[in-house]
């Protein structure tokens, strides 16, 4: 048979089969490398990113290291019972909204303001030199981050309670203190992404029409007004896009951050999804437990996405698909 | 006149405001520096702000005698560099063909990927197939589970279909095949977001933790930030053990973990100015496409 398969049946048009099997071997032999291209890169995502999805049978199991994933028993839902009767995994996920929450309310809104005062410098030098200083942070590991922190927020010897004891009050226990920590949680992840969060909002600002300024300082605006009746709401589809997503993104929280700010003191607090996996997986062995956590996060984390995707789309700005 | 004072007045504000944020944003950085070449008494006295008091390079010493400090350093330098060639190689081999309009299936592949991106198995799963696979304590698990980002692999793929076509139209016509043009017409083309995602790539396995402290339990392994997270972190620091009540134990002076600290941080800080203007227009291009 040969590569042109001439057919022999009487109903169809041998041109029509030749002139397709022509373009299919044609078509093959142009394009073959793109599929040999594509053959590692497949290879990983099934490899590193579907095969451990089987993985999640293991919340459905009584998991045994040595019997593996398949001879383990099942047990149906009877580890998903046993988490939500426990009062860990509730302190996690309230952790984990509640940091979410706060750095929402306050990270989400500095980077705009910090956008605006940039666009609005007149030293164009000095602006630079600013933003090469605020955006550093961001590439600064969590690690250095919270070592960074032991040192400067140290009730004895730390920089700021050694400010805060010269005004006259007590040292503040920033770290220890499970209220304080929040707080000082909070406050760095801002002092890390505020800088680096400008960027999208200072190319908004930037492609906001020059013109609707001309005709503001025509009427006699001045800055600020000028700031809060073009500025604002010619950024506004940024803002929302970045609220929506941010909002999305709720149940998820990364582990460096939380790890590097931790202590057994303020763990009331500070322990969220990530940190409660990798305790009682990785560190106590309860793997089935730790699965079924992370599949929660994970099916209401895609609730989250696909809502707030939804509601994007509907107030007429483009999804993230 | 008044609008020109109210002006200058303005100007002047922000200006000021944003002083002062640089200065909260250098703080932090000076304050350890300023530790790291204090001596321990004046430490303890409270007299380091932002500047050394009684001079002391003890602690830096301490710091690179240690050897297992400095092989982590040249270890993590290393596998920067490799994993950083490795992903590239694999995000440009992925991205290429998914740009092709024509391939068949290519709806398949992109879906396949993008789901990657809002689901995945978690830490648990991940780390029963790293050690199903035999990579835990080598140095495959730091290299293979994170060589492809889904998120750098839609912003090459939309990079490399802005290209215009009719340079790949006529290398066809030349007689030229999909490799040949890959390498030498488009990836030529491409420098600037390739160095950007290089330095995505790069950053992020410098700073990588968490990957190191699950997977790897050998000294050999230990990624400069791991490192660092065990001197820091293993010790605990004087007040929280007061606290609890705890035995002091091994405690390590403020000094050389702060010392430590800079010799984690300088290498980024000596290298990111350069670097500053790759990772932002690399942002500029994932925003648009986001």
């Amino acid at each position: 048979m040969s590569d042109y398969g001439i057919s022999t049946t009487i109903n169809k048009k041998p041109s029509t089969k030749i002139k397709q099997k022509k373009g299919l071997g044609l078509y093959l032999r142009n394009n073959w490398i793109l599929y040999l291209f594509l053959v590692l890169p497949m290879l990983y995502f099934l490899i590193f990113k579907y095969a451990p999805m089987y993985g999640i049978l293991v919340a459905f199991k009584d998991y045994n290291m040595f019997d593996g994933i398949m001879k383990s028993p099942w047990n149906n839902f009877a580890t998903f019972k046993e988490i939500f009767g426990m009062a860990d995994f509730y302190r996690a996920v309230r952790n984990t909204f509640l940091l979410n929450l706060l750095d929402v309310i306050f990270g989400f809104p500095a980077p705009i303001f910090l956008a605006i005062i940039l666009s609005e410098l007149k030293y164009r030098r000095f602006k630079k030199f600013s933003q090469t200083v605020l955006y550093m942070p961001h590439f600064l590991s969590w690690i250095i981050i919270g070592s960074i922190s032991l040192q400067l927020f140290s009730a004895q010897t730390g920089i700021i309670n050694i400010a805060v004891t010269a005004l006259g009050f007590e040292p503040i226990k920033f770290l220890t203190n499970r209220f304080s920590w929040i707080a000082t949680y909070t406050s760095l992840g801002i002092w890390q992404s505020v800088g680096w969060n400008t960027i999208i909002y200072l190319a908004a600002i930037a492609g906001i029409n020059s013109e609707l300024y001309e005709a503001a300082v025509v009427d006699g605006a001045g800055r600020l007004r000028k700031i809060w009746h073009i500025t604002l709401p010619g950024i506004k589809p940024t803002i929302i896009i970045l609220l929506i997503l941010q909002l999305g993104r709720m149940v998820a929280i990364g582990f460096d951050r939380p790890i590097a700010m931790t202590n057994n003191l303020v763990i009331e607090n500070s322990d969220v999804i990530s940190t409660f996996v990798y305790r009682v997986g990785l560190q106590a062995f309860q793997f089935s437990i730790a699965t079924a956590v992370g599949f929660f996060q994970s099916v209401v984390g895609m609730i989250f996405l696909v809502t707030t995707n939804y509601i994007a789309e509907k107030s007429g700005e483009q999804g993230i698909w | 006149m008044k609008s020109d004072f109210k002006n200058k007045a303005f100007d002047y504000t922000i200006t000021v405001i944003t002083f002062i944020l640089v200065v909260i944003c250098l703080v932090p950085l000076l304050n350890i520096a300023a530790v790291s070449f204090s001596s321990n008494a004046a430490i303890m006295a409270r007299k380091v702000l932002l500047w050394p008091v009684g001079w002391s390079f003890y602690a830096y010493q301490a710091v690179f005698k240690d050897m297992e400090m400095i092989r982590s350093l040249f270890f993590t330098i290393g596998l920067t560099l490799a994993f950083t060639v490795l992903s590239m190689f694999m995000t440009i081999l992925a991205a290429y063909p998914l740009t092709k309009k024509q391939l068949k299936g290519r709806n398949a592949f992109l879906v396949l990927i993008v789901i990657t991106m809002y689901f995945s198995g978690g830490m648990i799963p991940d780390y029963i197939l790293i050690k199903n696979l035999g990579m835990l304590d080598t140095i495959w698990c730091l290299l293979l589970p994170g060589m492809l980002s889904a998120f750098n692999l839609i912003i090459l793929k939309t990079f490399f279909s802005n290209l215009p076509e009719s340079l790949e139209e006529s290398a066809f016509l030349d007689g030229a095949n999909h490799a040949t043009i890959l390498f030498r017409i488009v990836l030529p083309l491409s420098t600037p977001v390739l160095a950007t995602l290089s330095l995505f790539y790069a950053v992020g396995r410098w700073n990588g933790f968490m990957d190191a402290l699950l997977y790897t339990t050998r000294n050999d392994l230990y990624t400069l930030q791991l490192k660092l997270y065990q001197i820091v972190y293993n010790s605990m620091s004087l007040e929280v053990s007061q606290v609890e009540g705890s035995w002091a134990g091994d405690l390590i002076p403020e000094s050389m973990r702060a010392a430590s600290v800079m010799f984690a941080t300088v290498p980024i800080l000596l290298v990111y100015p350069w670097l500053q203007r790759y990772f932002i227009s690399g942002v500029m291009i994932g925003a648009i496409k986001g």
